[in-house]
């Protein structure tokens, strides 16, 4: 009897929500005009996306001495994590030390998506709700020449000093003055070591007809074309342009189309790896020890012999940020050598750690001499960065790159 | 219509009372009132928001604008670029649905067929059935998605055993295929389907069954003639809660599918507004799918559709 109720009452809902749905739809046909009319009166009220450059923003004030707290965005398994006690081990230390409350959230996946998420807030100087984002370097130049982030203050930040010398000044943050370096990494070539023993010694190679179906390339545009020019032979820090770019993007269309590249994909591509199903591809450096870590040691990561990627990921305080000195402070506890030890030990990046070397010995000596955290000159000589783009080139080339992989 | 005749001179009269008028007129305002905060409601969240993506839609970049700089404007062109661009992707996510509507039919009304009428006298089991019907909903949709990658990952079970018996070509995959993605879309739907029909094949009076059977119908036309078209509704409330989400789905392709055959266009809306920034494009192309989407469900619902449900 109450079965037969609850079926009753579970249809009704179910027609009730279908009338629903075609009422509101027939609504929206009948109103169409009416809502394109009011659309366009819209328009001129919606601040939206309409957004440029910030200027004369005033920076967010700093309430740093009367609020214990700092907001940090970051990416996601991109700090010491401890399993069992459910925390982050150098995160409790600094709350101990500093008496700050941390607010940490892993909340970026992606350069692209994190921009599209919060620039307009950053365009009208809004609070995005963080006073520490991390993004990499090309998504840094451009938020740097946005006017996005706000100025630091070295003088907070003592243990600067140990920032590594090569770091010290970058092309897009002469100084550093607005933008610090987390962690960095190489892109380079992985492959499968059981499946795949032969091996790749440039980006060409992924092309072999054994590993027809197997590949995966990055879906970061910034990634996966740098790379390609370099294996072309193209210094990728002078002046190349759209010849060189096309030149590029048809190798990608004609192994996509062919069915030699499985799948472009972001960070997701590490289960391809696990799985199976792809067998070789372009990768990021701490990915592949972490996998090898975890996964049995299947894995071999190499920079190209024609060349492979350097890339940081910097820490920035956005413009309407609130916490801009307890920023500093968190800052100033990630430059000590034997916490940058203690999170490279997890997250298997480059460290930018002056000193950090010789703290690891005391946590795992087996990374001492990893090159993929400690930069060695073999790994060096072979990486580089590509060139600063114009705003018309990166939007061009984001679009070619997006309809090639086909989203 | 039970209360009103054709008189002689062709005029429908009324036969109710005065006093009977009144009281239904005031039964009336009451459901006018009642409707009054969910209108509201839909206002707020459904016209408002369509209002802002219309708007969106015909933003414009100025020139050397940064990225994601947009000024308000009247570009239509917008619309014809992306779709220029994207109609192939528009078209598969419209076939992708219909086939995973029409295989979760043919999977889901059995299911539902078992479970409200064979299995009837049998409360327990009916039970234990239903729940697990409703029991994927427990887990996340990402993650059940997920696992199918891996119950069809090239080492795993499925694709061995499919190469073993030469179904698969050694050197074939089912991951990142269409074959895959509509897979995924019609395992992820089933449960839509499924359980509209169940409801209504729950009321389904079975001595209608043996009536039929008594003027000598076999049992593929008592069900033909009988069960299927009194399960209609059912079947036409299924069919739409698989077809709409499945059109604007992106997960399943995303997991599921590769960068050639198998693009559906919620992908494309998520990539031009988180990886292009290309706002207008993206509102451009949602208007697009609600439209297109409105227009097919008008011409079933014309075609199809019963009092019933309305």
């Amino acid at each position: 009897m109450s079965r037969q109720r609850a079926i009753n009452e579970q249809r009704g809902r179910l027609s009730q929500a279908i009338g629903q749905a075609q009422a509101s739809r027939r609504g929206v046909l009948a109103g169409a005009a009416g809502l394109a009319l009011a659309g366009l009166l819209g328009a001129c009220g919606t601040k939206g996306a309409s957004s440029g450059p910030a200027q004369a923003l005033t920076p967010g004030i700093d309430i740093s001495d009367t609020e214990e707290l700092v907001r940090w965005a970051n990416w996601t398994l991109y700090l010491d994590y401890d399993d069992k006690a459910k925390h982050y081990p150098t995160l409790e230390q600094f709350k101990k030390s500093s008496g700050l409350e941390v607010r940490y959230v892993e909340d970026i996946d992606s350069n692209d998506s994190y921009y599209g998420k919060v620039q307009s807030q950053l365009a009208s100087g809004q609070d995005i709700g963080q006073d520490l984002m991390v993004l990499t370097d090309w998504m840094t130049e451009r938020v740097i020449r946005l006017g996005y982030v706000q100025e630091l203050e070295h003088a907070n930040i003592p243990n600067l000093k140990n920032l590594l010398p090569s770091l010290n000044d970058v092309r897009f943050d002469p100084g550093r003055t607005k933008s610090l370096t987390w962690q960095s990494g190489y892109t380079g070539l992985v492959w499968n070591k059981e499946a795949f023993p032969k091996g790749l010694r440039n980006v060409e190679d992924l092309w072999a007809p054994e590993l027809k179906g197997r590949v995966t390339l990055l879906d970061e545009m910034r990634d996966t074309i740098p790379i390609l020019l370099l294996d072309q032979g193209i210094d990728i820090t002078g002046q190349w342009g759209q010849d060189e770019f096309s030149g590029a993007i048809e190798i990608v269309e004609k192994n996509i189309q062919n069915g030699q590249i499985r799948q472009v994909k972001g960070n997701s591509y590490k289960q391809d790896l696990i799985s199976g199903d792809a067998l070789a591809g372009i990768a990021y450096s701490g990915d592949i020890t972490q996998l090898n870590y975890e996964e049995g040691n299947k894995w071999e990561f190499i920079m190209p012999e024609r060349g492979g990627l350097i890339w940081s990921d910097n820490f920035m305080v956005p413009f309407g940020a609130t916490h801009k000195k307890n920023a500093e402070k968190l800052m100033d506890f990630y430059y000590q050598p034997d916490v940058a030890a203690e999170v490279a030990a997890y997250v298997n990046y480059l460290c930018p750690v002056v000193g950090a070397q010789e703290e690891m010995e005391k946590i795992d000596p087996d990374l001492v001499n990893d090159p993929l955290i400690f930069p060695t000159e073999e790994f060096l000589n072979k990486a580089s960065t590509e060139r600063e783009l114009s705003v018309e080139e990166e939007n061009d080339f984001q679009n070619q790159f997006q309809e090639v992989i086909g989203v | 219509m039970s209360n009103t005749v054709m008189t002689k001179k062709g005029k429908i009269a009324d036969l109710r009372s005065r006093d009977e008028i009144k009281a239904e007129r005031r039964k009336e305002r009451t459901g006018v009132y009642l409707v009054v905060p969910g209108l509201l409601l839909l206002l707020l969240f459904f016209a408002v928001p369509v209002m802002v993506l219309l708007s969106m839609s015909l933003y414009a970049r100025p020139e050397g604008a940064s990225i994601g700089e947009f000024v308000p404007a009247l570009e239509f062109r917008n619309y014809a670029t992306v779709l220029g661009s994207y109609w192939p992707d528009l078209l598969r996510s419209f076939g992708f649905a219909l086939i995973a509507t029409v295989l979760a039919l043919l999977i889901g009304y059995p299911m539902a067929y078992l479970v409200a009428v064979r299995l009837r006298q049998h409360g327990l089991l009916q039970g234990i059935l239903l729940v697990l019907l409703i029991a994927p909903f427990f887990s996340s949709f990402i993650l059940r998605t997920q696992a199918w990658k891996q119950i069809l990952a090239d080492e795993g079970f499925v694709a061995q055993t499919m190469k073993f018996l030469a179904i698969l070509p050694a050197d074939g995959h089912l991951t990142a295929t269409p074959f895959a993605v509509v897979a995924g879309l019609t395992y992820n739907f089933l449960p839509f389907m499924v359980l509209p029909i169940y409801a209504n094949l729950g009321r389904l009076d079975t001595r209608l069954l043996e009536a039929s059977g008594d003027l000598y119908a076999g049992p593929m036309t008592s069900f033909f003639r009988v069960t299927l078209p009194l399960s209609a509704p059912g079947v036409f409330a299924g069919t739409l809660l698989t077809f709409i989400p499945a059109a604007g789905d992106y997960v399943n392709a995303a997991l599921l599918g590769n960068n050639r055959n198998t693009t559906m266009i919620g992908q494309v809306i998520d990539s031009r507004f988180f990886k292009v920034i290309d706002y207008p494009g993206a509102a451009a192309l949602s208007f697009v799918l609600m439209l297109s989407i409105l227009v097919l469900v008008t011409i079933y619902i014309r075609r199809f559709g019963t009092k019933e449900l309305m």
